[in-house]
């Protein structure tokens, strides 16, 4: 109950006067609330807790830390451009 | 971007933390305040690839654990009812109370349903007119706007069947607790980054300026922990007692407006007992007066119930980081999450739950 995880909007449709969405978690789907990020729309990509999305993810912000990050590890120099492949754990979601 | 698979690459993480071994010169002490934080920094063993100088120390930020023993009291009192149907997220169901747990009061015939979203119980009050729905609001600053949408929903909605039971505690409280300790030891925190997430970060300059401790908006998979660390690592090495936000893709400085906006609306500060730690003042969240018809407390007269904590049980000093989960001496015999004995081996975010399943003991 204590984790947010990230998800993506697939639908939008209002229930009882809320806005609902159906969310994709890598497959599996759950409905959120999205009364507190209005301006979400299909295709984005939420912080959903407990039902709820909490917190619009930002892909530009995204892209600036794990560019910094490769910067860090100097991944491009020692590996080249390829990342991603070798997570510590699959995917849970 | 999928904003989960990035954020797990080994090769990354691997790059990170050999920079936080080129960057640290001294030894720190650093808190991560969240249970979910706890649970991935042990399950992906990141504290055992730091270097020897960074102690991480585990703090109070499971709300399944911190929940007093007198709300579970209540919220068995209230669950035993036979009209009642008590909704719960999972985590609550199997912490011990004084005596029993909701789990054995389901046992007994008494209707406890675990439910995903407080949104879910709303609509069993509507399926069920002639029940009581009573839905246990527990949590941090992430649960609040859930748990207050949920009240709102239902007054619109014109339900009288539902109520909920408070138990809202909030972070900023906790750490300043944490830092005034006689005993601390900390020196720098991870901020919970779903925390941030709702509520930003503008809450921690004034608790940053008075500690002069460092704070890190931290996110949750092994790469965002291992940015948090870093981050941390350097403003303490260099002796800046400023906070940053490595949790940049999720979290603004003045975070979620609307979320707050409604926990205002139907909440209002107060002072909570924490379990194992006892009272911070203002330190959590109540129903305000207007709310009071959908306040589970007042609706089935339980107020005045209260609860001693079991003596054996250290969990208090385990959420405050003064002591490690194996320097229990009940830990792993006595208490294992098959018969816990406090809430921190009980819940799937509790430090000491996080020690047994995955046995990495550092001492």
């Amino acid at each position: 109950m204590c984790l947010a995880v990230p998800g993506k909007i697939v639908e939008i449709k209002e229930s009882d006067g809320l806005q609902m969405a159906k969310v994709d978690f890598g497959g599996i789907f759950r409905e959120a609330c999205l009364d507190y990020v209005p301006e979400a729309k299909v295709g984005d990509y939420c912080v959903i807790h407990v039902g709820f999305a909490i917190s619009l993810l930002s892909e530009s912000e995204a892209m600036e830390t794990l560019d910094l990050l490769k910067q860090i590890s100097n991944i491009d120099e020692e590996l080249g451009p390829e990342v991603g492949q070798d997570a510590i754990l699959p995917p849970q979601w | 971007m999928k904003y989960v698979t990035e954020y797990r690459d080994a090769t990354l993480v691997k790059g990170v933390i050999e920079e936080i071994h080129r960057s640290v010169t001294r030894s720190w002490t650093i808190m991560e305040i969240c249970g979910g934080q706890t649970h991935a920094i042990v399950r992906h063993g990141i504290n055992q690839l730091l270097p020897p100088e960074i102690e991480l120390v585990h703090g109070p930020g499971c709300p399944v654990c911190v929940t007093p023993l007198e709300l579970i009291d209540k919220a068995l009192a209230i669950a035993s009812h036979p009209d009642v149907i008590f909704c719960s997220y999972g985590d609550m169901l199997r912490v011990p109370g004084s005596g029993r747990d909701l789990f054995s009061v389901k046992a007994q015939g008494g209707d406890v349903r675990v439910v995903y979203s407080p949104l879910d119980a709303v609509k069993l009050a509507k399926a069920n007119p002639d029940k009581q729905v009573v839905f246990f609001a527990i949590g941090f600053e992430t649960t609040a706007p859930p748990n207050v949408m949920s009240v709102v929903q239902a007054k619109n909605l014109g339900l009288t069947n539902y109520s909920i039971l408070v138990s809202h505690v909030r972070v900023p409280p906790a750490v300043s607790a944490v830092l005034s300790g006689p005993s601390n030891r900390v020196q720098a925190f991870l901020l919970a980054g779903h925390v941030c997430a709702v509520m930003g970060y503008h809450e921690y300059p004034p608790l940053i300026e008075q500690f002069r401790a460092p704070m890190v908006v931290t996110g949750f998979e092994p790469l965002d922990i291992v940015q948090g660390i870093l981050e941390t690592v350097r403003l303490l090495e260099a002796g800046k007692a400023e906070v940053f936000n490595a949790y940049q893709r999720a979290v603004t400085f003045d975070g979620n407006k609307p979320a707050q906006k409604m926990i205002n609306t139907v909440f209002e500060g107060c002072d909570r007992k924490w379990r194992g730690i006892g009272v911070i003042p203002m330190s959590g969240w109540q129903l305000r007066a207007e709310f009071d018809a959908f306040d589970a407390e007042k609706r089935f007269q339980v107020e005045t119930i209260t609860a001693d904590e079991s003596p054996l049980c250290i969990a208090g000093q385990i959420l405050q980081g003064l002591k490690k989960p194996h320097e229990c001496s009940a830990f792993g015999s006595k208490c294992t999450p098959e018969h816990p004995l406090g809430a921190t081996m009980v819940s799937s975010e509790g430090a000491c739950a996080a020690y047994f399943r995955y046995g990495r003991v550092t001492t």
